[in-house]
């Protein structure tokens, strides 16, 4: 599943191209409200990186399902002798990997038009993120496989994801506020010890419930 | 249970929510230092207890349904999303009165604040769910997980917004029945707090009545429809 999905974005590159613009433009629409200034940039700049990952990974999260839902490949995959929780976990590998890639040039976008250098806290940043984006994931591709079935999938994830994404961007925004201006890690211990308890309480969870999502 | 007829259970609702009234504002003392506008609290602490029990029996229901596949779970589900969705509205709008002439604001993204407004967007996202998926079985299953997951997430909130707002305390008093309450005012709170609990059975017991009048309706059709 998640081999196929990466080959499959391999050759038209859509989605991706898609969620990569999105968040620039997203970074581009936030300097005319973000001063450029170290000081300022450390103020707004995890809210904004959040911010944008949400609705990057909206974007991504939609398409996912939307593509297998057109030439009804779901109900192909759901004949196949495979657990569905493993279906869940391949979908949530492959939206892990667009997710992050898009990231990754959002981050190398912002370091460079904000003339912030993410360097001297690298390492703990990229933890940071990549826990908060494992939650966010695993919460996303299950919504994004129940949005899909609705009339307004497009409109309905968003109300789905947010609310119940809300501690993910709390740890997460706390969390790389702390790392980027160099506090005591333990002064934001707590953000990253629950963006690792949401990760593995919502993996796990998905796991479980992704069987009834795709019964029909 | 018990049958109940509607009629008294509207009955018994009706008089308990005048003698609410008449303890919340004759018998309740006055508040020193807030003076009459406290008297909100009564309802406002009532109504939001109350909107937490809905949210905690969409949870409950929504385990038993996929767990058993009862209809029943299901719409005993809906209702207290519906209903609940009321009483968490009520909430939002009986704090900001308060709040504004007791902080000065309207609004704070204060812990208590923001998580009440979490709960109130999961029971929209829940009932929006609902309402767009066409085929009745499936919007079962679907908001069934959704249910789940929202249940998990408020606690995940609740610890969220507890850790981030003791990092970085606000200037605000939390109003809440600490010691130190007049046992009149103790009164108030639990009698009134039955009144709503009253009220929202009701409410829960004709959605559910509805619902279950409206299951039956399509059976018989779907059996006259079937020669």
């Amino acid at each position: 599943m998640f081999v196929k999905d990466l080959r499959v974005e391999w050759r038209n590159r859509e989605t991706l191209a898609l969620m990569c613009v999105f968040g620039l433009l997203v970074v581009f629409l936030f300097n005319f409200t973000l001063e450029t200034g170290r000081e300022e940039a450390l103020r707004g700049l995890p809210a904004l990186l959040w911010v944008d990952f949400a609705f990057v990974g909206i974007l991504g999260f939609n398409r996912s399902f939307a593509a297998e839902r057109e030439n009804a490949c779901l109900e192909g995959l759901m004949l196949a002798p495979v657990d569905p929780g493993l279906l869940y976990l391949g979908k949530m590998l492959s939206n892990l990997v667009f997710l992050g890639v898009a990231e990754g040039i959002v981050v190398f976008a912002a370091s460079l038009w904000y003339n912030f250098s993410f360097l001297p806290a690298f390492r703990s940043f990229f933890w940071i993120a990549f826990l908060g984006t494992v939650g966010y994931v695993a919460v996303g591709t299950v919504f994004g496989a129940i949005a899909a079935n609705t009339r307004m999938r497009e409109v309905m994830l968003p109300v789905l994801q947010f609310p119940v994404a809300v501690p993910v961007l709390i740890g997460g925004i706390e969390a790389t506020g702390g790392a980027l201006r160099g506090d005591a890690p333990s002064s934001y211990a707590w953000a990253v010890r629950l963006l690792v308890a949401f990760d593995v309480a919502f993996i796990v969870l998905s796991y479980l419930l992704f069987e009834y999502v795709l019964e029909e | 249970m018990p049958k109940l007829s509607p009629t008294l259970h509207l009955a018994i609702c009706t008089a308990w929510t005048v003698a609410a009234l008449y303890m919340i504002f004759l018998y309740a003392p006055t508040e020193l230092t807030m003076g009459e506008v406290q008297r909100i609290f009564y309802i406002h602490v009532s109504t939001a207890i109350t909107a937490l029990l809905a949210y905690i029996l969409v949870f409950l229901c929504s385990i038993v349904f996929l767990w058993r596949r009862s209809p029943a779970a299901d719409e005993l589900a809906h209702a207290a999303a519906e209903v609940g969705f009321v009483f968490c509205s009520c909430v939002l709008v009986t704090g900001p009165l308060w709040a504004k002439s007791v902080w000065g604001i309207w609004w704070t993204w204060d812990a208590r604040l923001t998580s009440t407004f979490v709960l109130w967007l999961l029971f929209i996202a829940y009932l929006m769910l609902r309402s767009y998926l066409l085929d009745p079985a499936r919007a079962a299953v679907l908001a069934a997980v959704v249910g789940i997951a929202g249940g998990v997430d408020a606690l995940f909130d609740y610890m969220a917004i507890r850790w981030f707002r003791t990092q970085h305390p606000q200037p605000v008093i939390l109003g809440g029945p600490n010691a130190g309450l007049d046992p009149r005012m103790g009164w108030t709170l639990l009698l009134t707090w039955g009144a709503f609990v009253c009220l929202f059975l009701y409410l829960l017991r004709l959605r559910v009545a509805l619902a279950r009048s409206r299951r039956e309706a399509v059976a018989v059709r779907r059996e006259e429809l079937t020669p």
